[in-house]
């Protein structure tokens, strides 16, 4: 590694072992953002981008992030779901970095589920 | 696709899904030849010669869900209009090679963007695979292991939020460094 600078690495692994650490019973949600080829070519990766940097900003850590693949609503695309534990998923519709931001704090965070992005409510079929 | 980089995510989410452990994923800008080249290289499930002679078909997929795969037809079409060639060679049971190579001074060359973007959001989605970004210019490289950092973390999950971010201002500070262009 050119840039590596390892020193830094050693520093967050000592922040995050700090932090309580994370069991797995303490997830508070799972959010898929749908990675096909449809997604990527209509902007799911900024709406990844945007999501990371929401997360960020708030620092959880009990927040799962993951990737799947198209589901074959392409036209539909970006796709996100949001899955919130011990609740139905629900899937969001013509995501962008904007609605993102906005299904992170309000969904996620302040547990109510934003209606006029919604797509379907229910199981979700993941790769 | 408007950029490279997002060909680099969709190729490498399917050799995840192909069950690849590890990725590599290089690019070689060559300013005296006027070449850029990316190759991505997995150690997944492979392809057999039948599949792979109709691969760059657009009406092809394995997948059930839609009767298309765009993935490939477009970028091997990115890399002729851009005055460049594609191929691909694989094998079953040891992996595929994707390469692409473009003129890198062609008006229609797609630009890299956001490389780093992709390489997290690979990382994040994939947290059981290795990904390997060399990335050359000239005579300089830069070169990101996510085995190496993983070595480092010693049992901090490589998804973490503080990791990522620390992967994001790594690739973006090493890219200037080697004065990457592309």
């Amino acid at each position: 590694m050119a840039k590596l600078k390892i020193g830094d690495l050693k520093k967050i692994k000592e922040k995050v072992h700090a932090e309580t650490a994370l069991r797995e019973g303490d997830r508070r949600a799972k959010i898929t953002v749908h990675m096909g080829t449809c997604g990527i070519a209509s902007g799911a990766r900024e709406v990844m981008n945007a999501l990371m940097q929401a997360i960020e900003e708030v620092n959880v850590t009990d927040v799962v992030v993951t990737t799947s693949g198209c589901m074959g609503l392409c036209s539909r695309e970006p796709l996100v779901t949001v899955e919130i534990v011990g609740q139905e998923p629900i899937k969001y519709e013509y995501m962008d970095a904007n609605k993102m931001r906005q299904v992170f704090k309000r969904h996620v965070l302040e547990g109510e589920i934003q209606n006029p992005f919604v797509l379907a409510r229910g199981a979700e079929i993941t790769k | 696709m408007i950029e490279l980089s997002l060909h680099i995510l969709d190729i490498a989410e399917n050799a995840t899904r192909a069950g690849a452990r590890l990725i590599h994923i290089s690019l070689n800008e060559d300013s005296r030849n006027d070449t850029l080249t990316m190759e991505i290289r997995d150690d997944g499930s492979g392809m057999s010669e039948a599949v792979l002679r109709k691969v760059l078909d657009p009406f092809y997929t394995t997948k059930k869900v839609r009767r298309f795969g765009l993935g490939l037809p477009m970028l091997s079409l990115a890399a002729e209009k851009a005055g460049g060639r594609f191929t691909i060679d694989s094998r079953e049971g040891e992996g595929t090679r994707v390469t692409a190579e473009f003129k890198l001074s062609h008006l229609d060359r797609q630009p890299l963007g956001d490389i780093a973007g992709t390489m997290v959001t690979l990382i994040t989605g994939n947290t059981g695979a290795d990904f390997v970004y060399h990335h050359r210019h000239d005579d300089q490289e830069y070169i990101l292991d996510t085995r190496e950092i993983k070595k480092e973390l010693e049992g901090v999950l490589i998804s973490h939020v503080e990791v990522l971010k620390f992967i994001r201002n790594d690739i973006d500070a090493g890219l200037k460094e080697i004065n990457a262009e592309a």
